[in-house]
């Protein structure tokens, strides 16, 4: 293979490689990038089903259930305000900072019958550590208030 | 005082950077007018006396350079050194103190927690640049002197960058105008030891990285790009690659065993900004190879340094901007952030536009046959660049989209389904690359060499097949193609006399075999992981895997500046003897944050893994996983450092004799 054409060889396959590593994720966040969702999105796009998302809020005060099995919790989110809800199922060790009437962002699937089950729950840690998610939603919830 | 003496030992650093671009920038400038004018004059005597006066130029530069680098290095060090001294004192006057420390706390954490914050870390950074330019300076040997004074300008401007940040933005000796009694203490996540050391290992690998970027544009300045600036730079490039290799290591065996989730990667943003320049350096890594045995792939060489400098920035500046999520997201001002954005898009575009600049100077390389040691270190390379594209790409997403008002994550699922198959296809030709002989070989030949580890690969797929049936496809998959690549990694040393076999053929041998230890642990604990999530009563036995566990008491525990309830588990596997295990629920009190401290028992086999939660009345929240080879994942990573270790042992032994021979001719 004469020099030249080697170089130019090895520049395609370069941008070969690099353009299919783009359209290959590209295409693939579509599938499995995880949308974040308020209580009042679901209320007005529907529900997002047959894929994991996340979903924020306030913990709704005095909705904290624990279930007989000693490991799941039963507990609504919603924008602050109380426009919208969703009822949420966790079976976990809830974090530290999980309490009513404080940011959550609950990681899991919508159910058909509008509620939702969390497989991970994210709270507000302390000043220094807010995933920007949280901070989004209680963005959100606060502009709700105003 | 100690807080003023470290502020204008950076200051006087700074300056002495600057000066050191300035110097650089002037010599090639004067020794290329000098150059030209050869050529103008067209006489072989004139070119060669132009020739001459460039070489002395730069001569007469590198001797006022060299001992500006070496003070500038110390001037740095001196100034982490003080502000460490400001931290062990717990000197409330200053303001990153008293965020970030406070006296009750154990003195190997006053002295980490000096990292343990943006402003710190960035002076950690600067200052092992500083220690690395220095290094530079006094040690190297091998490059033309031109060559040689063009990097350590090139290292001197990335160190600029550093410390204007610093010093306009993230002063880490600021005062407070009113001192408060105490500190607000260090984020409970961050005191452990493994915390301690984990930052400043990452940080040697980000800073040997930008080192081999120097190297890079010395030679593009220079045009002097070939194997002689090959071997120079190798060093920098495996030293790098091994730090980061023990960084990311460490950095997940942290996460796994102190979060309390059970998981050891969680393709975390931060996660990923380690891994990216990772990945960029091991393509690196291997194409210096190329160039400095075959004098092949110059520009592609160059280029991935470039590609791997741009990460190693993006890594150490996308962690730190306070866009991303994580722990190591200090809260920072925007202002700070903006500045953070500059420094990155300076920094990147100035590498970019230089290598487009110059990319046309560097003259072909040798070629090779397509089946060849060249041929799979290219696909190894373009593997490699494909993988580190979808990183990329899915960790600046969610950044892009919530520019665009969309918000949403990227994970697992994401991750898993595009550069896990590819990561196997990578792993699958690594068994294959180090088994075809250098420019030429022929594909029966190599075939004939690969059969009996693919023969392994069929052979253990069939049996995991027969032995778990519901096994998913990527573990499987992963499994079967670690025990083929065991085999073919050891390949390279059969029918050799192994007492003269060179220390980093055994230096690839090692690292490849761990990467094959690291996939069959990762296989087998996604593969064969088993957990149990129960509220127990006390003396309730529970189940996990082979294991009995039974929680028999909850108890109080005081540390130096925590208070925590302690469970106290009894295991059993069987009928063996029982063992205790004590997971804890820590609170901290400054600040204010509660943490689960998990239980780890390591038997031969794998890991049993214990999580206290919750109290629900009279019972207690256990998280249980039996975690089959997991710790293979974390063993085949420090082989894998191991190797880097032995291949730059190797390479420096084989120059030292060289050059001692070439001393004694």
């Amino acid at each position: 293979m004469k020099a030249k054409h080697q170089r130019l060889t090895l520049a395609l396959l370069a941008l070969a490689a690099v353009i299919g590593a783009a359209v290959l994720a590209l295409s693939a966040l579509k599938e499995q990038a995880s949308f974040f969702y308020a209580p009042s999105d679901v209320k007005r796009d529907g529900l997002p089903l047959g894929r994991a998302v996340r979903l924020g809020g306030l913990v709704a005060p005095g909705s904290i259930k624990h279930l007989p099995d000693g490991i799941s919790i039963r507990f609504v989110v919603t924008d602050a305000g109380g426009t919208a809800s969703v009822p949420v199922t966790f079976s976990g060790i809830v974090p530290d900072l999980f309490r009513e009437n404080s940011g959550v962002v609950a990681e899991g699937q919508f159910q058909p019958d509008g509620s939702f089950i969390a497989t991970n729950l994210l709270a507000k840690h302390d000043a220094n550590y807010k995933p920007p998610q949280l901070a989004g939603a209680m963005h959100k919830t606060e502009s709700l208030e105003q | 005082m100690i807080a003023e003496a470290g502020l204008a030992a950076l200051w006087f650093a700074a300056a002495l950077a600057l000066l050191q671009v300035m110097l650089t920038a002037l010599g090639l400038w004067r020794a290329r007018s000098a150059a030209m004018g050869g050529v103008v004059m067209e006489g072989v005597a004139e070119q060669d006396r132009a020739a001459t006066a460039s070489a002395r130029m730069a001569s007469e530069i590198l001797a006022a350079v060299r001992p500006i680098a070496v003070v500038q290095g110390v001037l740095v060090v001196l100034a982490m050194l003080l502000l460490i001294a400001v931290f062990v004192q717990t000197d409330t006057s200053v303001r990153l103190v008293v965020e970030d420390s406070s006296a009750a706390k154990p003195l190997i954490y006053k002295i980490a927690g000096a990292w343990g914050n943006h402003e710190g870390s960035m002076l950690l950074w600067v200052t092992i640049l500083g220690l690395a330019g220095a290094a530079v300076a006094l040690f190297e040997r091998r490059l033309a002197r031109p060559t040689l004074v063009a990097t350590l300008g090139a290292q001197a401007a990335i160190a600029l960058g550093f410390y204007a940040f610093l010093l306009f933005s993230s002063n880490p000796f600021a005062r407070l105008f009113t001192a408060p009694s105490d500190g607000q203490g260090l984020n409970p996540l961050l005191q452990d030891p493994g915390l301690a050391f984990h930052p400043p290992t990452l940080y040697v690998g980000y800073v040997g990285i930008s080192v081999a970027f120097s190297f890079a544009v010395g030679a593009m300045l220079t045009r002097d790009v070939g194997p002689a600036f090959a071997r120079a730079m190798r060093p920098w490039v495996l030293g790098a690659w091994i730090f980061l290799t023990i960084g990311i290591t460490a950095g997940s065996y942290w996460a796994y065993y102190e979060l309390g989730w059970g998981g050891w990667w969680f393709w975390d943003p931060v996660e990923n900004a380690s891994l990216m320049p990772w990945l960029a350096a091991t393509a690196l890594l291997h194409s210096v190879t190329v160039l400095a045995t075959r004098d092949g792939l110059r520009a592609w060489t160059i280029m991935l340094a470039v590609v791997a400098f741009s990460m190693s920035m993006v890594g150490t500046f996308l962690v730190r901007s306070g866009v991303l999520t994580s722990v190591h997201a200090f809260a920072i001002d925007p202002k700070r952030g903006s500045f953070i954005l500059a420094l990155l898009v300076i920094y990147i575009g100035g590498a970019l536009a230089l290598f487009g600049a110059r990319v046309g100077t560097i003259r072909q390389g040798n070629t090779f046959e397509p089946v060849s040691r060249e041929g799979a270190l290219v696909v190894n390379n373009l593997l490699l660049s494909v993988i580190l594209g979808i990183v990329l790409i899915g960790t600046l997403y969610p950044l892009v989209a919530a520019a665009f008002g969309t918000e949403l994550s990227v994970g697992h699922p994401f991750f898993d389904s595009t550069a896990g198959p590819i990561a196997l296809v990578l792993v699958a030709l690594m068994a294959v690359g180090p088994l075809l002989r250098w420019r030429r070989d022929s594909a029966a030949a190599g075939l004939r060499r690969v059969a009996i580890p693919a023969a392994v690969t069929v052979i253990v797929l069939i049996v995991t097949l027969v032995l778990a049936p519901g096994i998913h496809v990527l573990p499987l998959i992963g499994l079967a193609l670690a025990a083929g690549v065991a085999v073919a990694s050891v390949a390279p040393l059969w029918g050799r006399d192994l007492r003269r076999t060179p220390l980093f053929t055994y230096g690839m041998v090692v690292a490849h075999l761990g990467i094959a230890v690291s996939l069959a642990g990762m296989a087998s604990e996604s593969a064969f992981n088993k957990e149990t999530l129960v509220a127990t009563r006390i003396g309730e036995p529970q189940h996990v895997g082979p294991y009995t566990v039974t929680l028999t008491g909850v108890r109080p525990v005081i540390g130096v500046n925590w208070s925590a309830v302690e469970g106290v588990l009894v295991a059993r596997r069987g009928d063996g003897a029982p063992y205790v295990m004590r997971p804890q629920s820590r609170f901290f009190s400054t600040p204010p944050q509660i943490t689960n401290e998990s239980a780890i028992k390591t038997v031969l086999d794998g890991q049993l893994y214990t999580v206290l939660g919750n109290r629900d009345g009279d019972r207690w929240q256990l998280r249980l996983w039996w975690k089959p080879f997991v710790t293979l994942i974390w063993a085949g990573g420090a082989l894998v450092a191991i190797g880097g270790a032995l291949s730059l042992l190797g390479r420096l032994l084989r120059e030292r004799r060289a050059a001692r021979r070439e001393a004694e001719a």
